[in-house]
């Protein structure tokens, strides 16, 4: 707050090291949880406004810019054509939306990242097994915006959400399972009303409970669990990803000393799995995040968000710990002892 | 500063851990409280005790100054630099060591903070507790006690200062020292019964070396605690009910407060910690505690109702107690106190004077004693919040910083964790070969002048 009150009256100049800093911040959310002062709530908001002040002032570091351009222009970070949004769904027997009960919005890390695609895949197979009405977008699904939100970009935030909910209004969505957090916050908060939006852990939580999914099979394994930043602090949903953990036989969920509230972000928020500026060195975020998972004596480290996968899963290489700590998706996890059914 | 030297810094912790660059340099040069901002031409943060040792060599070669950090929450800028050079913050070196749960204590790295220490007492030795100050979380406990620092045990154990049993220390010409029983034994245990070289470094503002470890002592955590509160509006009883306090001595903590603003806290008010390990302890503590104030009912009640009930509970009750629920902060963040170390018989014409004070300087009076050990003074701190973004307002606050100052002098008290003007008035009004003494002290330990210089300056 110092260093953004310093630039706004000119105390200290426009730098890539100021940059680094502002944009080094996932919006985790931990500042607005543990501020005992009453503008707690307004930290996040103020580091956003100050971005938007970096993007009218033509400052935007350069890896930033070319996620904004590569957003606006192909509808994802990576470049990868639209046609292959849908790709990952290929030969599964996914259908297209066409008003079913459930939008299955998959995002761009699903769609298109490599662990993103596995989760998204397991959690298509769930659904399907437990004959829940849903289809998805394919080609025509468009990147959510909530990075370019919390990125300050609000010409190209506006752009995507008008999209969004026109081509929603248009196919008559109602209900939208999200894979991502980072999605399920944007829809809800910053999205027109009229929309149901439910992360994938409360609907399978449901679907077991309900009988519709039966993990049988044993599973052996110790599991840890990592709450991402926008389904924990953001959106308040503890309980969904342990129950469903809880309901596999042969699991034992170990909890890593930060959890829940407290849990500690895998530094991916605010498109830094795109733009790192926390670097990939022995400090990082992510890297810290496994090494307290392979305290807790887990073998599997469980996660609801492919940005966590992603940030996760690059962590346990440069640790040279990928033999003791796998990281999987609570789809992925349960998906084995269902496939039994 | 030359590139050379940082660059030497670099090759010893890693070019992550040093830095020139003017953002990080902004915060290194400035503390939330009120004074001025002080330059800092760069930051290095070791990660063991051996940097901190090749650190402290080159600056001796160099000639460049050193002020240690730890949290840097003094409000008194004690670790920004007078004389330019560099910061060496500390908060790499968090270690928390060995807790010795027989003997009681913990032995830590100086960047331990105080909520670190306390989260990791609560997990592996919950019935023991550390004295902690009304301070952020973040600060550390090492920097607290170098400034002598007060925590919610002080009334009962002591100035946090004197809860030290053994200090690890880099020495301003670099060699590593052990003091206390560590020196002799491989426990931390005791301070006594050798010399207390630990004097050295209490208090000195970081001018006589780098304290790297310390043995703190831990105290059993009482299964009861509650708070008794009171209300009052004469002066002149503060005195004598801080003798009847000590005449029981059974309390774990005493406030006295009052402040300008909500409107309901214009009065005195005894806040009164009172804890037990047994129910029968407990209430026997409080009956005792409730029949003091009995004994004045024309002039203290006790207090049961809103709108004061409520927020000095929430202030006053968690450990640490959370000033800042209660205190009327100034739009634009800015705060700073000065904390007088007073004999008890002054007490009702500092409070009298502090509130006369605040008003000449049109800032809102807030005034809060804590009870230093067993009764035998008092810490009254002086509280001006200001508006950081107006500088005239800041201003403000620093005169009457100083007025404060100079009063607590003339009642014959001390103004504690001093900032510059404050020490000089200090050293003015000192004995002259009390002066004179830790001029050479400062002079034999430290030859080069490097360490946080321009602080305890006497010459």
């Amino acid at each position: 707050m110092w260093l953004i009150r310093a630039w706004m009256e000119e105390e200290i100049e426009w730098s890539e090291s100021l940059g680094k800093i502002l944009y080094a911040c996932t919006n985790c959310n931990n500042c607005v949880q543990s501020c005992k002062f009453p503008f707690n709530d307004e930290i996040v908001n103020i580091i956003t406004a100050t971005r938007e002040e970096v993007v009218a002032n033509g400052l935007v570091m350069p890896k930033v810019a070319r996620f904004f351009r590569n957003i606006e222009a192909y509808g994802n970070p990576y470049r990868e054509p639209r046609e292959n949004r849908g790709r990952w769904a290929e030969g599964m027997g996914i259908e297209p939306y066409q008003g079913q009960e459930f939008l299955f919005y998959v995002g761009c890390v699903g769609s298109f990242d490599e662990k993103g695609q596995r989760a998204a895949k397991a959690l298509g197979e769930l659904l399907t097994k437990a004959g829940v009405s849903f289809g998805i977008l394919g080609s025509r699904e468009e990147c959510d915006g909530n990075e370019v939100n919390m990125l300050g970009e609000s010409r190209i935030f506006q752009m995507l959400r008008e999209k969004n909910s026109q081509l929603f209004k248009d196919a008559g969505v109602k209900k939208i399972i999200t894979l991502s957090p980072h999605a399920y916050n944007v829809f809800r908060k910053e999205y027109p009303g009229g929309l149901e939006v439910f992360h994938y852990t409360r609907i399978l939580a449901d679907l077991i409970k309900e009988g519709k999914l039966k993990p049988t099979s044993k599973l052996n394994r110790r599991v840890s669990y990592h709450d991402p930043c926008f389904l924990g602090r953001h959106a308040g949903e503890y309980e969904a990803p342990r129950q469903i953990l809880a309901a596999i036989p042969g699991v034992e969920l170990v909890e890593m000393e930060r959890n829940r509230e407290n849990s500690f972000c895998c530094g991916g928020g605010s498109a830094n799995f795109y733009t790192d500026f926390f670097g990939g060195g022995e400090n990082s975020p992510s890297r810290i995040r496994v090494r307290e998972a392979g305290k807790s004596g887990a073998s599997v480290l469980a996660v609801a968000c492919p940005t966590c996968a992603v940030m996760l899963g690059e962590a346990i290489k440069d640790e040279g710990i990928e033999e003791k700590l796998v990281i999987k998706d609570i789809a992925e996890i349960l998906g084995e002892p269902v496939s039994h059914q | 500063m030359k590139e050379e030297f940082l660059s030497r810094l670099a090759e010893i912790v890693g070019a992550d851990y040093v830095s020139d660059r003017p953002e990080e340099l902004y915060l290194y040069s400035r503390d939330p409280g009120a004074q001025k901002p002080r330059r800092a031409d760069g930051v290095v943060m070791p990660g063991t005790v051996d940097e901190v040792q090749q650190i402290v060599r080159l600056a001796n070669r160099e000639k460049i100054a050193i002020t240690p950090m730890g949290a840097g929450l003094t409000l008194s800028a004690l670790t920004v630099p007078l004389k330019g050079g560099i910061v060496l913050d500390m908060k790499r070196l968090d270690r928390i060591i060995e807790v010795n749960q027989a003997s009681r204590y913990a032995v830590i790295e100086a960047g331990v903070t105080q909520a670190a220490l306390r989260a990791y007492l609560e997990k592996h030795h919950p019935g023991l507790q550390h004295s902690t100050p009304e301070s952020p979380p973040t600060a550390t406990i090492v920097g607290n006690i170098l400034i002598h620092g007060h925590g919610h045990l002080t009334p009962r154990y002591g100035v946090n200062s004197q809860m030290v049993n053994g200090m690890e220390v880099v020495l301003p010409t670099g060699e590593l020292c052990r003091l206390g029983s560590c020196s002799v034994s491989p426990k931390w245990f005791s301070r006594d019964p050798l010399p207390d070289l630990m004097g050295l470094f209490l208090g000195w503002l970081g001018t006589t070396g780098i304290v790297t470890k310390l043995s703190i002592q831990l105290f059993p955590k009482p299964a009861f605690r509650d708070l008794l509160l009171f209300s009052s509006d004469s002066v002149e009883l503060i005195p004598e009910i801080i003798a009847e306090l000590s005449q029981i001595n059974l309390l774990e903590n005493c406030f006295i407060i009052t402040q300008e603003k909500p409107r309901w806290a214009q009065h005195i008010f005894y806040i009164i910690v009172v804890s037990g390990q047994s129910k029968e302890e407990f209430e026997t503590k409080k009956e005792l505690h409730n029949r003091i104030f009995q004994k004045y009912p024309d002039k203290i009640l006790p207090v049961t109702e809103e709108p004061a009930l409520t927020p000095l509970r929430e202030r006053f009750l968690g450990v640490p107690p959370f000033a800042a629920t209660a205190a009327d902060f100034r739009k634009g963040g800015g705060f700073e106190y000065t904390g007088a170390i007073l004999p008890i018989e002054v007490i009702p014409q500092a409070w009298r004077s502090g509130i006369e004070i605040a008003h000449k300087y049109d800032l809102l009076y807030q005034l809060g004693i804590q009870l230093l050990p067993n009764g035998h003074s008092v810490m009254l701190a002086y509280s001006y919040p200001f508006n950081r973004a107006v500088a005239e307002e800041a201003g403000r606050a620093r005169g009457a910083l100083d007025e404060t100052n100079r009063l607590t002098l003339e009642l014959g008290g001390i103004v504690w964790k001093p900032e510059l003007p404050a020490q000089k008035l200090i050293l003015e009004k000192m004995d002259a070969n009390t002066r004179q003494l830790m001029d050479r002290i400062k002079k034999t330990l430290d030859p080069n002048d490097i360490m946080n210089p321009g602080n305890w300056e006497v010459t």
